[in-house]
């Protein structure tokens, strides 16, 4: 806390010399060199938007080789490639870094009235392993034998030399060591700057949502990383060292692989959904003019998804025959009550609310739906002798599309459509973020629907062609549809930031009349951030110091005053102390 | 679920409604799970015994998710349409209540744990196995085929990656004449009796394959280094399209196969050599030939001296079984095939009796 004794006090006056005091690089340099978690953030963001277009590429181009029983001649290899491309850049390269290096990065520090992140230096080296670690992953295509093929969770014996020879395996698999480091390093830095660069008065019950999860998510990649590393070195070692750790000729044990993996790689699914809901939760109160409904509750259900989600990684491996059924159909399923939890956090929030349906909030509605019905069949999944009649198909594929298309695409574009003002100080249009919800809300339930339809008759995931007559092609061709209504809604998305570009509409500093202390800020933030802040005693101190008289009441039936604790509570005597009854 | 229909509309309401549906939706899972006439919802009632309670299980979830789905969706679409702006006065800041809380903590809670007593219920029984199976069947999956050796009769049907059906079908038809589609016959037969009780082990030589026959609603790795065991008690005859779901590799896409359920006199008729294949002009023809080129369906009668004949198709498409030696995506791959149904002569003894065990000697 000691960096903040500096800070002028509440509601001072501004000290121009202060931010002349940065003589700071422009343009590329500025790119190149900054240690600031704003330029970091979107630095981040926008390489994770590259991967994320590139990967959406990818998969119109799967959809297109499916939409047919024998596709359009792509051959077997290249669509392998593409499908293994497609899901790592999604999961490894843009949900999760676009979430906690790009979101993140930038929100936090602002949200808990931070000049900047606890280590900015460590923040960029986690930039540079990121994109490198990128472009390591893409250079697999550059290799005469091509990119790894053996999916993204490229399970072994098939992902070891004797089966997936060639560099453009090893390169998938450096690829990880270097994100996954970065994203320990991140982890680290967002669990530093929560836990000790705090303002005033900001105290861990009155963190906003966003940044709670963060908080959560942080330690989620703290415990999940580091064993998909050591997993990767297995791999390495044994592909390059003569080990024998995953292969049975040489007394290895196969099934450790998924073992380590999936030990990551459901946490990994939390670590890239929990932010997004974090994001989903900072987005309705503020369109809903209402705080967030049961804080406190919605908290509790963070953590322990999270706790639970260290739980549950067996139920990837239901059908390998060599895991303990009950007890990780049990705690998959309980995962469900925390998740549900948050649904009603949720509801309530809008519950009697002034909702304007602005495109951050659309997205949010999008997201509610899209992750409701994911998580319903999440729920049937965790059941095994379910799970074993859909395993491998379009079941699962349909659902956790659902889910990780209803987090990180709905509420992560919803969380850049909120942001985007006060990353760049002027407005994305919201005709045109209307047009783009509605095409890819349209595209994506044209996509996923009949891809449910086509699991449970069989069809498995990871095949380039299926055979003729068994009434499949045409569900398939519906959702290649789809996915090209989806392509089609992020051309729009590409115009807006276009005519964002060329004609920008001022956004001004606050122009949801936002709850956090980052609509505090101007727009965009000044180079630490703040220059005043406001008296910080609830989740939404912009909020209270914008509308003294419509503060929150604490419990539903009462309406007793909120006991007024910690450094801001005392000198906010102007901003009004009595909760109105509205 | 006529009561929840009726009630979704006006869920919205009041707490004690919902609480009502919820528990009228939690009550009549074990009343929907005894019955016979559920909708399928996409899925498939089952050909098996183990698949028929699976079935249940799917078909039970699925009515409750559509309770709690609608339930929820309904919560949100209310919210958005009823409360969306109209006016610029300020909504009551209210952030708890705590029954409320408690409530919809609890629900859910309830809920899983029902679900969770019908799911090991459910799961004891399709992961039974029998002490006294009728039956045994090893399967053993190799990159890109399937080879089903039925260790008591000493016979077994190996076949790769292929268009061409395999020859058995039912009442002596070929598979193509009794499927239900020609496509549904793709790959190696695995013929099984109806009504008996088959054993699977499930065993794999190179990378995990996934052992997947959708209208059985059961899939199983083949994993390496792991043996696996279930049983099937087919219901009714018929041909069962099925296929790998795990990738494998390059061919992952092709590697099919189909399973024949014949009635037990037909079935025994079949493994005893004794009935008659459609196509069993091309005699002789030796099992080797699934790793070469030759493109016709074989169904060859194994000579007494080809136990080294037999044994080669393993290895030389279980990469694993031949000291692991590099296998790239395209180089060794088989180009096309045929599956072959090799069975030995009822007379001959000796070195073929002994043929599938030694040609299916796992890693």
């Amino acid at each position: 806390m000691t960096l903040l004794q500096h800070r002028p006090p509440a509601g001072a006056s501004e000290h121009p010399e202060h931010v002349e005091h940065h003589d700071e690089p422009t343009f590329v340099v500025k790119w190149l060199t900054s240690t600031d978690h704003k330029v970091i953030g979107i630095n981040y963001m926008v390489t994770a938007l590259v991967m994320f277009y590139l990967s959406g590429f990818m998969a119109l181009l799967l959809r297109v080789q499916l939409s047919s029983p024998s596709g359009i001649g792509m051959s077997l290899q290249t669509y392998n490639e593409l499908f293994t491309m497609h899901g790592s850049l999604m999961l490894y390269l843009f949900a999760g870094p676009f979430a906690f290096g790009g979101l993140a990065n930038y929100i936090v520090p602002m949200q808990v009235g931070a000049p900047d992140m606890a280590f900015p230096r460590l923040n960029a080296f986690s930039y540079w392993l990121y994109l490198t670690g990128s472009i390591t992953m893409l250079l697999g295509f550059l290799t005469s034998t091509g990119a790894a093929a053996f999916g993204w969770v490229a399970y072994a014996p098939l992902s070891t030399s004797a089966y997936s020879p060639g560099p453009g395996a090893d390169l998938w698999i450096i690829s990880l060591f270097l994100t996954g480091f970065s994203a320990v390093f991140t982890g680290v830095n967002l669990v530093a700057t929560i836990f000790y660069l705090r303002a005033p008065g900001m105290t861990m019950w009155r963190l906003p949502i966003f940044t709670w999860n963060m908080l959560v998510t942080a330690l989620l990649i703290l415990i999940a990383f580091p064993v998909l590393t050591a997993a990767m070195v297995f791999l390495w070692t044994d592909r390059h060292l003569g080990t024998h750790i995953y292969s049975v000729a040489g007394g290895g044990v196969p099934v450790l692989y998924q073992n380590l993996f999936w030990f990551f790689g459901h946490p990994e699914v939390y670590i890239l959904a929990l932010p997004y809901f974090g994001v989903a939760t900072e987005i309705i109160p503020v369109f809903s003019r209402k705080p967030v409904f049961g804080y406190k509750g919605l908290v509790f259900a963070t953590i322990s998804i999270a706790a639970l989600s260290t739980g549950v990684w067996a139920h990837h491996m239901f059908t390998t025959g060599t895991v303990l059924l009950p007890f990780f159909s049990l705690l998959s399923l309980l995962i469900a009550v925390p998740t549900g939890v948050k649904f009603f956090n949720w509801i309530g929030t809008m519950w009697r609310g002034q909702i304007s349906f602005k495109t951050p909030m659309l997205f949010c509605v999008g997201f509610l739906l899209a992750f409701l019905m994911g998580g319903l069949t999440g729920v049937m999944l965790a059941s095994p002798p379910i799970d074993f009649a859909t395993h491998d198909t379009y079941f699962v594929v349909a659902h956790f599309h659902q889910v990780l298309f209803g987090t990180t695409v709905f509420a992560g574009f919803a969380g850049l459509y909120f942001w985007y003002p006060k990353m760049f100080g002027r407005m994305l249009h919201d005709g045109l973020g209307k047009a783009h919800f509605w095409t890819m809300f349209v595209g994506f339930w044209l996509t996923y629907l009949p891809q449910y339809v086509l699991g449970l008759h069989g069809m498995p995931r990871r095949v380039a062609t299926y055979p003729p007559g068994l009434g499949w092609a045409s569900l398939n061709m519906a959702s290649t549809v789809g996915a090209f209504m989806i392509g089609l809604s992020f051309l729009i998305m590409l115009v807006n930031l276009w005519v964002s570009w060329r004609n920008p509409v001022p956004a001004g500093d606050n122009p949801w009349d936002g709850h956090g202390l980052e609509w505090f800020a101007s727009s965009p933030p000044v180079h630490h951030n703040f220059e005043k802040l406001p008296p910080i005693r609830s989740e939404r101190p912009t909020w209270d110091y914008n509308h003294p008289d419509a503060r929150t009441i604490a419990h539903g039936h009462g309406a007793a005053d909120r006991e007024l604790v910690g450094a801001g509570a005392r000198g906010a005597s102007g901003t009004g102390d009595s909760t109105t009854d509205a | 679920m006529p009561q929840g229909r009726s009630q979704a509309h006006d869920v919205a309401h009041r707490t004690r409604r919902r609480r009502r549906l919820a528990a009228v939706g939690a009550a009549s899972l074990p009343l929907l799970l005894g019955g016979c006439q559920l909708p399928t919802f996409y899925g498939y009632r089952g050909q098996t015994s183990q698949a028929h309670d699976e079935f249940l299980l799917y078909a039970g979830t699925v009515i409750a998710a559509i309770v709690v789905g609608v339930i929820t969706g309904g919560l949100i679409l209310w919210s958005v349409v009823r409360y969306r702006r109209r006016s610029d006065a300020m909504p009551r800041q209210f952030q708890y209540h705590i029954p409320l809380e408690i409530f919809y903590t609890a629900v859910p809670i309830v809920i899983v744990l029902v679900l969770f007593g019908f799911t090991v219920f459910t799961e004891n029984k399709v992961d039974n196995v029998s002490p006294t199976p009728a039956v045994a069947v090893k399967v053993t999956a190799f990159q890109w085929g399937w080879r089903f050796d039925y260790t008591n009769q000493r016979v077994f049907v190996q076949g790769v990656r292929t268009d061409n059906p395999d020859p058995v079908g039912l009442n002596g038809s070929t598979c193509t004449a009794s499927a239900p589609t020609p496509n549904d016959c793709l790959g190696p037969g695995l013929v099984l009796p109806v009504g008996q009780t088959v054993r699977i082990t499930l065993v794999s030589n190179d990378v995990v394959h996934g052992f997947y026959v959708p209208q059985f609603n059961f899939s199983r790795y083949a994993l390496p280094g792991v043996t696996n065991r279930f049983d099937f008690n087919v219901a009714r005859p018929g041909i069962y399209r099925a296929q790998c779901t795990q990738l494998c590799g390059l061919y992952h896409a092709q590697m099919f196969f189909h399973v024949v359920a014949l009635p037990p006199a037909q079935f025994d008729a079949w493994v005893t050599g004794s009935q008659p294949q459609p196509d069993q002009g091309t005699v002789a023809q030796p099992a080797v030939g699934t790793g070469g080129t030759s493109g016709a369906p074989a169904s060859a009668t194994l000579p007494t001296g080809a136990t080294g004949a037999a044994a080669s198709p393993s290895s030389a498409a279980g990469g694993a079984s031949s000291g692991g030696a590099p296998t790239g995506p395209a180089g060794t791959a088989p180009t096309a095939s045929s599956p072959a149904r090799t069975t030995p002569p009822a007379g001959s003894a000796g070195a073929a009796r002994t043929t599938p065990s030694t040609a299916s000697t796992a890693p």
